[in-house]
């Protein structure tokens, strides 16, 4: 028998992590209690974070969208200012598990959890998602690219909380296009994935391209040389599929029980094509 | 992640059981599913995976679909906990009952009761959804006798009414 904590507070967290510093955090749940179940029994208490409702608010300030990271995928799914604002996010974060586990899973613990194949990443990569950490020495902010250091590998420092998560506004991005491939709609873990916004200038030219794949390395992988082959052109088929060749060279996938490598890097460029003039 | 024992005194966990509010005193980190089928004798939900890739184990939560299998007994201290053993006590799960036999959406019957309580979840939210909300709403719960139609039709005719 194990103890699970359930603070209501942020500040309650910090005590209870002070009180039981080897504590878990468990958020949804859906990633650690089946990390566990293959680790077998751990004594380790529980610190819960589903009771502390300012980690589960989604709101709109000072330029910027802040996200709960205790907030549950099915709300960021369905959050109006998700929707309206951030669209890539809420296609990605409805690509993850089935309702179920959208109910219970969490986008701080999809961040955390920092699989190669989570689905919120890429967006969040492109979106210039920064992080909120919380810890009794206080608070700072870290970009996601320099939060998460490898597959399943972040900076979160013993007693830390990933609070909230600020993505500044994309409201100029007339394109925000999110795809993953997997072995079949649901349920599926990322073969690869692909996130894309595309800002254009007023003669229809692309001003600004941001890519990022999922499952196509140990971490998230960005090409600025496929991004820079987009800039200043009209978006068009030949230009994808030239951005795609500098994709490939940009990825390093493996072969593993869901696909071959080379099939992935094929992908990687082919994903590119599937982005629709908006 | 099995607890050793069942009869721990140790803090209450209080919530509404189909509704019926309950009290009872568990380890803490009893799964839900384990719970509900070994200790209160509820063997309608399943037990497919026990990692949230099937959805036999899915009951409503505050009226969501969870998974039985990923929860622990001290998440539910406060909750509305439904299970396939409350679904024909309202219209739309009595609906979806006839429906099923109706349409004859069982086959083993396995996946059968989270295919119901998942159905449940997304007409509380969508009391007429099309068949496209229907996939979505059940992608969560896998069939293996690939009955997927005839489940689909079935709440399909839950969803209209249709007799």
């Amino acid at each position: 028998m194990k103890a699970l904590l359930f603070p209501a507070s942020i500040a309650e967290f910090l005590e209870n992590h002070a009180a039981f510093p080897d504590a878990l955090i468990m958020a949804g749940g859906t990633d650690l209690l089946v990390q566990l179940r293959k680790t077998g029994p751990d004594s380790r208490p529980f610190i819960c974070l589903e009771r502390i409702s300012e980690l589960r608010e989604i709101q709109n300030g000072s330029g910027e969208i802040r996200i709960g990271a205790a907030a549950p995928l099915a709300e960021v799914v369905r959050h109006p200012l998700i929707a309206k604002h951030l669209p890539v996010l809420a296609k990605a974060a409805v690509t993850v598990g089935g309702p179920a586990i959208r109910n219970m899973g969490t986008i701080g613990g999809n961040i955390c959890t920092a699989s190669p194949a989570g689905d919120t990443l890429p967006p969040l990569y492109i979106l210039g998602a920064k992080l909120d950490l919380v810890s009794q020495n206080g608070r700072r902010i870290t970009p996601i690219h320099e939060f998460i250091t490898g597959p399943r590998k972040t900076v979160l420092a013993p007693g830390e909380l990933l609070a909230q998560i600020r993505i500044p506004s994309a409201d100029g991005f007339a394109i925000q296009h999110f795809e993953k491939v997997g072995r079949r709609n649901a349920l599926a873990i990322a073969v690869a994935s692909l996130a894309a916004m595309i800002r254009f200038d007023d003669h229809g030219r692309i001003a600004e391209a941001r890519l990022a794949w999922g499952s196509l390395g140990p971490c998230v992988v960005r090409s600025p040389e496929a991004e820079n082959r987009l800039a200043g052109n009209l978006l068009s088929e030949t230009i994808l599929a030239e951005a795609g060749l500098l994709a490939q060279k940009a990825v390093s996938p493996i072969d593993d029980i869901r696909a071959s490598a080379d099939y992935r890097r094929k992908i990687a460029g082919n994903l590119l094509l599937r982005i629709a003039a908006p | 992640m099995k607890a050793s024992g069942t009869v721990d005194t140790i803090e209450p966990i209080s919530f509404t059981l189909n509704g019926t509010p309950t009290t009872i005193r568990m380890s803490p980190d009893r799964r839900v599913i384990d719970l509900l089928r070994e200790d209160l004798g509820l063997t309608g939900s399943k037990e497919g995976c026990g990692t949230g890739e099937c959805g036999a184990c899915t009951i409503l939560v505050d009226g969501k679909p969870m998974l039985a299998c990923l929860m622990l007994a001290a998440q539910l201290a406060g909750r509305a906990v439904e299970t396939i053993e409350s679904l024909e006590e309202t219209e739309q799960g009595s609906r979806l009952l006839t429906a099923f036999v109706g349409e004859g959406a069982v086959q083993c019957g396995y996946c059968t009761p989270g295919m119901e309580m998942a159905a449940l979840g997304l007409l509380r939210g969508q009391p007429a959804p099309d068949r496209a909300a229907i996939r979505e709403g059940l992608s969560g719960n896998l069939c293996r006798c690939t009955g997927y139609v005839k489940i689909i039709d079935a709440v399909e005719k839950a969803a209209t009414g249709e007799k």
